[in-house]
């Protein structure tokens, strides 16, 4: 019978359709650094919470722009925003994974991680002090490898981005001629090489020109196999770009010095601490209209932080130390409130 | 139907009413096309009124400076940008459409004017963002790796336009720009030019191969005075599209914030500068008005190179 076919397909329709209907949503915008790793927990936590995460990957500044207009739950940051914004605007905001930044180069007969770099170096390269990958600064840190009289072609991402600006950060903090000269934002003037749009752009362009350089989100890096290099971090020592000098990174951070966790992880102390990364951040608003859509939106990240570290360092993030989860839950239970009462009580 | 004194057929009134609702309805459509123009064109000065005001509207055209930290923003940079690569695009587009014309009208067997002429068409409807995947992933490592050091070492080096042709074989750039611009508005020029070619009348041509004309002298005085102004009309058509083309120039227009010195240099044109700036601008600041002014001038630009087109395909007097 012609008609049965049609009977099966309506009712796998249904099937399928009536759950989805069922199911709560929840809406954040943002950060695209932080979208896989969202992605992912939403697909593992929502049977367990009973939501279903809407994330639009559109840019940290077209995040925070949605959610100060409360058009979305949460909204997703790169660059933490400053505490007087946060005041006007009623938000409280949180890191929820650390990222690292990796540089690459693409100079004939370096291999991965082989070259070693420092900030002070990489400063005066993005500023067009350094010209050539021969140049005494960059063979005294290198004694024992052949550099070519190669022209050295800074990359830069041309699009305004959160990388950009821990990369500027960093940059700033090592060359003073960097910080008055240029700054650091998600998007600054550089003074001297060519941009590519997003990650991809930036590792195609380093992949296609001999002598290139660039800075890239490390999973990016790991992910697609670029030639790394090393970074001397603020004691002195070279390290790699790996999980470990990134976790080390993040556990040696000051957490409690900062306000409204805006933390600062670029070059932070420790003998393996990679010098560039940066977490992302949240943001949540302190008067929300619907506190139950609030308390799904703390329920999905308080999923993430309980069991979601596989799949975060799956994607290559890394992870919060666990006093810092606990000092976001604390946050969360006094600084969101309906009716004077903090909708977070605790799970 | 009743009839009027004068034997003139009258409609009933029923038939009156439906007309007007008719002309009521096309009239609000028409008058609609117009309010929106004016509504869009009165949104992009309005967001641009603060870096107009904040910058000065002569000061914001001439300015070089594009500064984000420092919040200084001018529209030089991305409208030179835009102009050469378009004057450029149209440089080596329409010597191909016309070359793609004349083949299509002259010279072609029969049987093959049709296959060339839809492939001709087709490449006007590949979408402009696989144009430019295809320019960043085939085109730029061709130019960077061979076509830019061989323009250094040969061309780089004649006297009065080396300078031209010096720099960094970054393989992005004004020239890779211009020259994927160039294919994505080949169509559209080719495509009239071979449409009106096709428009004169048999007598004139017929007649001067009569008197012992060569194919390229019946085409040359001929076929071109015919169609001279609709032939500019069509040039006109594509540089309006390779203004205001955005995702193609992005990938490998090389994004840089200064005036290009040199054609393999990186620049910038007003529609790649908003792609890439616009979704970190926050409502409200300086940067989201500089680019909202931005709108307004390629907006303005447009407009004139249309208005142009326009005056220049209106119909012949006979």
């Amino acid at each position: 019978m012609r008609l049965s076919p049609i009977l099966i397909v309506v009712a796998f329709g249904c099937a399928v359709a009536l759950p989805a209907a069922a199911q709560r949503q929840i809406t954040g915008a943002g950060s695209t650094f932080a979208a896989p790793i969202y992605g992912k927990w939403n697909e593992l936590a929502k049977a367990a919470i009973g939501a279903e995460l809407n994330y639009q990957a559109i840019g940290s500044g077209a995040g925070i722009n949605q959610i100060n207009n409360r058009t979305v739950d949460f909204g997703a940051s790169d660059m933490p925003v400053p505490d007087a914004q946060l005041k006007e605007h009623k938000l409280m905001q949180f890191p929820t994974v650390i990222g690292g930044v990796d540089i690459i180069v693409n100079v004939p007969g370096i291999a991965v991680d082989q070259l070693k770099l420092s900030g002070e170096v990489l400063a005066e390269i993005y500023l067009g002090k350094i010209t050539k990958w021969d140049d005494k600064a960059i063979m005294d840190l290198n004694p024992n490898l052949k550099l070519p009289a190669l022209a050295i072609a800074p990359v830069h991402r041309a699009d305004g981005s959160g990388t950009t600006f821990v990369f500027t950060d960093y940059l700033s903090m090592l060359s003073p001629q960097w910080k008055t000269e240029v700054g650091s934002s998600t998007s600054v003037k550089w003074p001297t090489g060519s941009g590519a749009k997003g990650s991809d752009g930036v590792s195609g362009t380093v992949h296609n020109i001999r002598g290139g350089i660039g800075y890239v989100e490390s999973a990016y890096a790991t992910q697609n196999h670029l030639v790394t290099t090393q970074l001397r971090n603020k004691a002195g020592k070279w390290v790699r770009p790996d999980a470990q000098t990134f976790s080390a990174a993040a556990a040696s951070a000051d957490w409690g010095s900062v306000q409204n966790f805006a933390i600062d992880l670029n070059n932070e102390p420790g003998d393996s601490s990679w010098p560039i990364e940066s977490a992302t951040f949240v943001l949540l608003p302190t008067d929300p209209a619907d506190a139950a859509r609030s308390l799904d939106v703390m329920k999905f990240f308080d999923w993430g932080f309980k069991n979601g570290d596989q799949a975060a360092q799956g994607l290559e993030y890394i992870v919060l130390p666990k006093s810092v989860k606990e000092s976001i839950r604390k946050a969360w239970s006094s600084q969101i409130m309906a009716n004077g009462k903090p909708i977070f009580a605790g799970l | 139907m009743s009839v009027a004194a004068n034997g003139v057929a009258r409609r009933s009134s029923a038939h009156t009413a439906g007309d007007a609702l008719f002309a009521g309805i096309a009239r609000s459509s028409g008058v609609f096309v117009l309010v929106l123009l004016g509504a869009i064109i009165l949104s992009l000065l309005a967001g641009g009124m603060l870096a107009f005001r904040h910058f000065g509207p002569l000061h914001f055209l001439v300015s070089d400076d594009w500064d984000p930290v420092q919040q200084q923003f001018g529209a030089l940079v991305p409208i030179v940008g835009t102009i050469v690569t378009s004057v450029l695009a149209l440089l080596v587009a329409v010597p191909l459409a016309f070359g793609v014309a004349f083949y299509l009208t002259e010279l072609a067997p029969v049987w093959l004017r049709r296959p060339v002429g839809t492939a001709i068409e087709l490449l006007a409807a590949i979408p402009s963002i696989i144009y430019g995947m295809w320019g960043f992933f085939v085109l730029v490592p061709i130019m960077g790796q061979i076509i830019e050091p061989w323009l250094t070492d040969t061309v780089g080096n004649l006297p009065l336009i080396g300078w031209l042709f010096q720099g960094a074989p970054f393989g992005t750039g004004i020239l890779t720009a211009s020259l994927v611009l160039a294919i994505m508005v080949l169509p559209f020029i080719a495509a009239t030019m071979r449409d009106v070619f096709l428009t004169v009348p048999a007598v004139y041509r017929e007649s001067a191969f009569g008197v012992g004309c060569t194919t390229w002298e019946v085409v040359r005085a001929i076929v071109i005075p015919y169609t001279r102004v609709s032939v500019v009309g069509g040039i006109m058509l594509g540089l309006g599209r390779a203004l205001g083309e955005t995702m193609a120039v992005t990938f490998v227009i090389g994004n840089a914030d200064n005036i290009p010195t040199s054609l393999l240099a990186g620049g910038n044109t007003i529609a790649s500068l908003v792609a890439l700036e616009f979704p970190e601008s926050q409502a409200g600041t300086l940067k989201l008005s500089a680019l909202l002014a931005l709108g307004f001038i390629l907006f303005v630009i447009s407009f004139i190179v249309l208005a142009i087109s326009r005056l220049l395909l209106r119909p012949r007097q006979a």
